[in-house]
């Protein structure tokens, strides 16, 4: 696609997102979300949220915490079918497609959509195995061979190779906080998913350390659409196209990062940027 | 009767120290208005303590030396020429002949002179010897109860004496633990100690044949072979670990993880109910139900099993070990974070992928440490295998014949007599010693795994 | 972008083709993997169903029992003795029992047999051949000393006929209940020709009947009259030595549990006496009747086969259970409360005993309960301290010999008497487990209670 070409490699300061609005308005849209609504047994969490994903840019969730950003992204997945008492309503269509449709299968989908936690979870395994075990499950490899390009390339995407090549075979679990994130980008991405959903991967995070995934997102945005939740403005408005907010299960307002942060319409969204609630 | 009075009056010994101390307290205050350290019921407590301790003291002394003294007593008033005539059996009846005279309830058969006699001394010596002690404890009481009373100052910390000697009756209730395993340290040691003094250790460890004298005498004791008993135990735990390691397994990951709330509310408690039943009444289950059924399913395919044997214990022995293992299985599942088994789901994983190849390993060290407590447990069960088993102690390896373990052979050979002179009986502690360190290493290493593991995810 | 991940359009749906050949196969090992969860809960589940089923199926019938409605005529003939001493003939209370227990001597050497077999021989058909011998199996042989007793207790009875009721024998109520084939041969079977045809008889016309059976919950063990045999020797013995349990071990782990969770500095003796408690729960039980065997009774001379030892020995079993969950409901009340207390200017023995504990009551009564239901159960350390003796009386305190429920437990199946005792076994089983029930139902019972004043 027609990305930002011979995009210049920027700093943490100067990660620049912007991208012309009416660029990203053109994008395909990828995501359709329609009046969705959670239930955890009793409690509404999300109130009919609606919202559009464009195709290869960012899009990121801001608001306070328990806002419901996090059970919404969660359902683009339908990662909240692992929650027991959990209760999703409404529509999410990928590629026109309904991912609740009872006959579409959710491994199938989320082998799609792939997803990056809040904290670092790298399996208990080698490395290497942490990486290879999406594509061992989904037969996405025909042989050894295969799966160790996977494996390389998966590693070269998430800027983890160069740290890890001599030590592929020791445990994930053994790596720095900001490498393991980056394992688990990896391992998401070497199933090929083609949306990336990211829970505020930097919360658990050294300053350096989100700097690097924060530069690391803005490369995979070439190739992914990526989702991210994230408690922090600033890095909203360093990574992402796109920002919606979320305030106490509703979604306040969407648009263009740009403009979301500089002139905003809904006077909510306007006390949260400014520091007023949250 | 007279435990009855003596708890009387130590009641009244602690009711009247303690309020002594108390109002003597209550009086500091009005007396001079100065700041009484400690609150009243301190003082009452701090007097009533150094009353009670030096009362209770003597008492216990009484209770440990009185038996043997009233004894001797007793013997002593036996004439000389009828005690010569006496075996001990003969003794013990005339001493409890003289003991039933004392207490004013009658014999049967003629009354000798000497029993009348030795009878009525016994009576006197029993109330003047009981209401001595009684003073003597009664007199160091008020003594100790004076003193103490004559500390009571407002300036007496007795919330902080009290306090100390609450302290360390706590301390010495936390020491019987360690003392419990001194003593099954000492008494298995010394014991198997005086066994060995009779049978060779290199015989007894190394040994293929058991076969115990029983009526044996010195230079006919017996052989005492350990091995016959070890493979019967290994083979049973063998057996009843195949049963309940993937019963209770899957039984705790289908409840933790697929489960409905609701039949997990009901089948969990249920499971547990196993856990409960006491192990003889598995003995008595295995002894005429599973056994004569797995003769008949044995019968049925042409395999000569029989109904007391490896197998049955086995079986029935992994039948109770299955809610161990599902329990503890389930609580180490249940340790490994949620955010591991949903990066298994964010990557397409199905549910039984996530579980086998994400939680279980995750999990492993903990299982392994719960199996390890499992199969200790199944060594050191007794019951069901002292009814299950079979009792036959032969080298042998076909599990459908009958066995016999270290915790049968144990029961068979220390059947409660005190006589501990022979080896017959000294054996019983020599296998149990053998046992208690099986297990414990078992134990030891289970529980030091099942502790790092928890650590791990904390 | 040209390696194999590029993100194409292409390439995406070439992967969606590999994902998707998968997820037959995928979902399949899904499904087996689930059914065999679901077929280990259906196992264990089936086994507890199927332990309770058979032990009621057996146990069930040996709830009643044969009994023989017989006519006594206590036949001055036959019982040859003088009137009993009166109190008022004798200056002191020894001189009278003396004289009373050799009154009762001589009652007992008499044939009270003769009694027993004119009732049956009243009972039975006019003009039966059947020697006494035979007929004397049909009653069970402590007939004699219920009838002896009555006498005892009542000498006015003397030349009186009364009814009495004795129990069949066990190989009688074999017959009546079918519990022995019916169809074996005069070798194989326990009772004789005549005496069966008698018993058959006597079941008709009514003499013999079935009742509940009273007798297992008020007589003690016998041997000699196994019909008879009961719990109540062991039920006594049992319930001493829990009474020593919670006397001691209740006091005792709760007091260790305080003093290692709120007291004890962290030092290596602290960790080394909790890895030591840890260890100590898992130490097989037989383990404690060897300690109780060489400590108690070899080394400190406490009476073989008393209730005092086996509660000693099931104290120190059940300590360390009463501990760990004792130091688990410690761990559990929050700081906050402690804080409190403290910041109240409570010493730290009173916030403990005075805030603390109250609060983790309810956990502490439950963990107690709890052990000693599991303390119940215990067989293997009683064996070693001498309980599987036969023991024929009620112990009236803890140093009297006795046995407990489940040693009777397993006396019971040991029996040559198979036919009679297995399903008695059953039913003794069926009494402790209802015990154990009871208790734990208490438990869950004042559990929730509590936890819910809390």
């Amino acid at each position: 696609m027609d990305m930002v070409a011979g995009k210049v490699k920027m700093t943490q300061q100067s990660v620049n997102s912007t991208m012309n609005p009416t660029d990203l308005l053109e994008r395909p849209i990828r995501l359709t979300a329609k009046d969705v609504t959670v239930h955890y047994g009793q409690k509404q969490a999300l109130h009919g949220i609606s919202i559009q994903i464009p195709d290869r840019a960012v899009t990121s969730f801001i608001g306070p915490s328990g806002c419901g950003k996090s059970t919404f992204l969660r359902c683009i997945n339908r990662m909240n079918d692992t929650i027991e008492g959990a209760k999703v309503g409404g529509t999410i269509k990928l590629d026109g497609e309904d991912i609740y449709d009872p006959a579409l299968d959710v491994v199938e989908l989320r082998a799609r959509i792939g997803m990056v936690f809040q904290k670092p979870n790298p399996f208990p395994k080698s490395i290497y195995e942490n990486v290879a075990y999406g594509p061992k499950i989904h037969g996405l490899a025909r042989n050894k061979t295969d799966l160790d390009e996977i494996v390389v390339s998966s590693l070269r995407k998430a800027g983890l190779f160069e740290e890890v090549k001599d030590r592929l075979n020791e445990p994930g679990t053994g790596l720095s906080g900001g490498q393991q994130q980056r394992l688990c980008i990896a391992r998401a991405i070497a199933v090929g998913p083609e949306v990336i959903l990211m829970d505020e991967p930097c919360s658990a995070l050294d300053p350096i350390a989100t700097a690097i995934i924060e530069e690391l997102i803005d490369e995979l945005r070439e190739n992914y659409t990526i989702v991210i939740v994230t408690h922090s403005m600033q890095q909203a408005a360093r990574v992402s196209q796109k920002t919606a907010f979320f305030h106490l299960g509703n979604l306040i307002e969407e648009g263009v990062t740009e403009d979301i942060f500089t002139n905003p319409v809904n006077k909510q969204t306007q006390d949260y940027i400014m520091g007023r609630i949250g | 009767m007279n435990a009855l009075i003596v708890a009387a009056l130590l009641l009244v010994l602690l009711g009247v120290s303690y309020q002594s101390g108390w109002s003597r307290s209550r009086n500091l205050v009005t007396a001079d208005g100065v700041k009484v350290h400690s609150r009243p019921q301190y003082h009452g407590s701090y007097v009533a303590i150094w009353a009670m301790l030096p009362a209770l003291a003597i008492l216990a002394l009484w209770a440990w030396f009185g038996g043997d003294l009233t004894h001797s007593y007793t013997v002593s008033q036996i004439p000389q020429d009828i005690l010569l005539g006496l075996d001990q059996t003969g003794l013990n009846g005339t001493i409890t002949r003289i003991d039933a005279l004392a207490s004013g309830y009658g014999v049967t058969g003629e009354i000798q002179p000497f029993e009348q006699s030795a009878g009525d001394a016994l009576r006197s010596f029993q109330m003047l010897t009981f209401v001595g002690v009684l003073l003597v404890a009664a007199v160091a009481g008020g003594a100790a109860l004076i003193y103490a009373r004559s500390r009571v100052t407002a300036r007496l910390r007795a919330r902080n004496a009290v306090e100390r000697v609450i302290n360390i009756a706590l301390l010495a209730c936390s020491a019987v633990a360690i003392l419990t395993t001194v003593g099954i340290v000492a008494s298995l040691v010394t014991e198997a100690y005086k066994f060995f003094t009779f049978i060779n250790p290199l015989d007894f460890f190394f040994g293929t044949v058991w076969n115990p004298n029983n009526a044996g005498t010195a230079g006919n004791w017996g052989s005492y072979g350990l091995l016959p008993l070890l493979t019967g135990t290994l083979m049973i735990t063998v057996i009843a670990m195949l049963v309940a390691v993937p019963v209770g397994l899957m039984a705790a990951i289908y409840l933790s993880q697929y489960a409905h709330p609701r039949l997990r509310a009901v089948a969990k408690p249920m499971i547990e109910i196993l856990a409960g039943i006491p192990t003889i009444v598995f003995g008595f289950f295995a002894l005429v139900t599973v056994g004569p059924f797995l003769r008949d399913l044995g019968n049925l395919v042409g395999l000569s099993i029989n109904a007391t044997s490896a197998l049955t214990a086995g079986v029935v022995m992994g039948i109770m070990i299955i809610p161990f293992v599902s329990s503890l299985s389930d609580d180490i599942l249940n340790q490994v974070p949620r955010t591991l088994r949903d990066g298994a789901y964010g990557l397409g994983a199905t549910k039984s992928e996530t579980i086998r190849n994400v939680l279980l390993p995750a999990a492993l060290p903990g299982i392994v440490g719960a199996f390890l407590l499992a199969v200790s447990r199944a060594i050191g069960e007794t019951m069901i295998v002292v009814l299950a088993a079979g009792n036959s102690p032969v080298l042998r390896g076909n599990p459908f014949e009958p066995v016999a373990t270290i915790t049968v052979s144990i029961v068979n050979q220390l059947t409660g007599d005190t006589d501990f002179a022979g080896p017959q009986s000294l054996v019983g502690f020599a296998l149990g010693l053998t046992l208690f360190v099986i297990t414990l290493c078992l134990n030891v290493v289970a529980l030091y795994i099942v502790r790092r593991f928890r650590e791990q995810y904390e | 972008m040209t390696d194999t991940l590029s993100n194409t359009h292409a390439a995406s749906l070439e992967r969606t083709k590999l994902v998707r050949a998968g997820l037959r196969r995928r979902h399949m090992s899904e499904a087996i993997f689930r059914g065999l969860g679901l077929a280990a809960i259906v196992m264990a589940l089936g086994f507890v169903a199927l332990l309770f089923i058979d032990i009621g199926r057996k146990g069930i019938p040996a709830f009643t029992q044969s009994n023989l409605h017989l006519t006594v005529t206590f036949d001055p003939a036959v019982i040859e003795v003088g009137p009993a001493p009166a109190r008022a003939d004798f200056t002191s209370e020894a001189e009278y029992n003396a004289a009373n227990l050799g009154w009762q001597r001589e009652v007992a050497l008499l044939n009270w047999n003769t009694i027993v077999e004119q009732a049956m021989r009243a009972a039975a058909p006019a003009g039966l051949d059947i020697d006494s011998r035979t007929l004397l199996t049909i009653p069970e042989t402590d007939a004699r000393h219920r009838i002896r007793a009555l006498f005892v207790e009542n000498p006015a009875l003397l030349g009186q006929t009364v009814d009495v009721d004795v129990l069949a024998s066990a190989n009688a109520t074999n017959w009546i209940k079918g519990n022995i084939d019916r169809s074996l041969g005069d070798a194989q079977q326990q009772l004789a020709a005549p005496a069966r045809t008698l018993i058959d008889t006597l079941v008709e016309n009514g003499t013999i009947s079935n009742g509940f059976s009273w007798s297992i919950f008020t007589n003690v063990d016998s041997r000699a009259a196994p019909a008879s045999a009961g719990l109540l020797g062991a039920f006594v013995g049992t319930l001493w030595m829990m009474l020593i349990v919670v006397a001691l071990a209740v006091p005792i782990g709760v007091a260790a549990a305080v003093y290692l969770e709120e007291f004890a500095p962290k030092s290596r003796l602290t960790d080394f006496i909790e890895v030591n408690i840890n260890n100590l729960a898992a130490v097989p039980s037989i383990v404690f009747g060897l300690l109780g065997a060489a400590a108690f009774i070899n080394y400190m001379h406490l009476p073989i086969s008393a209730p005092i030892v086996g509660g000693l020995v099931l104290t120190l079993m059940t300590l360390p259970t009463i501990i760990i969950a004792t130091r688990g409901a410690l761990l559990g009340v929050s700081p906050s409360l402690r804080q409190a207390a403290l910041g109240m200017g409570a010493s730290k023995t009173q916030m403990v005993f005075h805030h603390v504990l109250p609060v983790t009551f309810p956990s502490i009564l439950t963990a107690t309960i709890l052990g000693i239901a599991h303390a119940l159960g215990e067989t293997a350390p009683l064996l070693l301290i001498g309980m599987k003796a036969f023991v024929a009386q009620v112990p009236t305190s803890p140093f009297d010999q006795a046995t407990a429920l489940p040693v009777q437990i397993y006396l019971w199946q040991g029996n040559e008497n198979r036919n009679f005792f297995e399903p008695r076994t059953a039913a003794a089983i069926m009494v402790l487990l209802a015990v154990m029930i009871c208790l734990n139902g208490v438990a869950i019972y004042l559990r929730s209670r509590l936890e819910k004043r809390a």
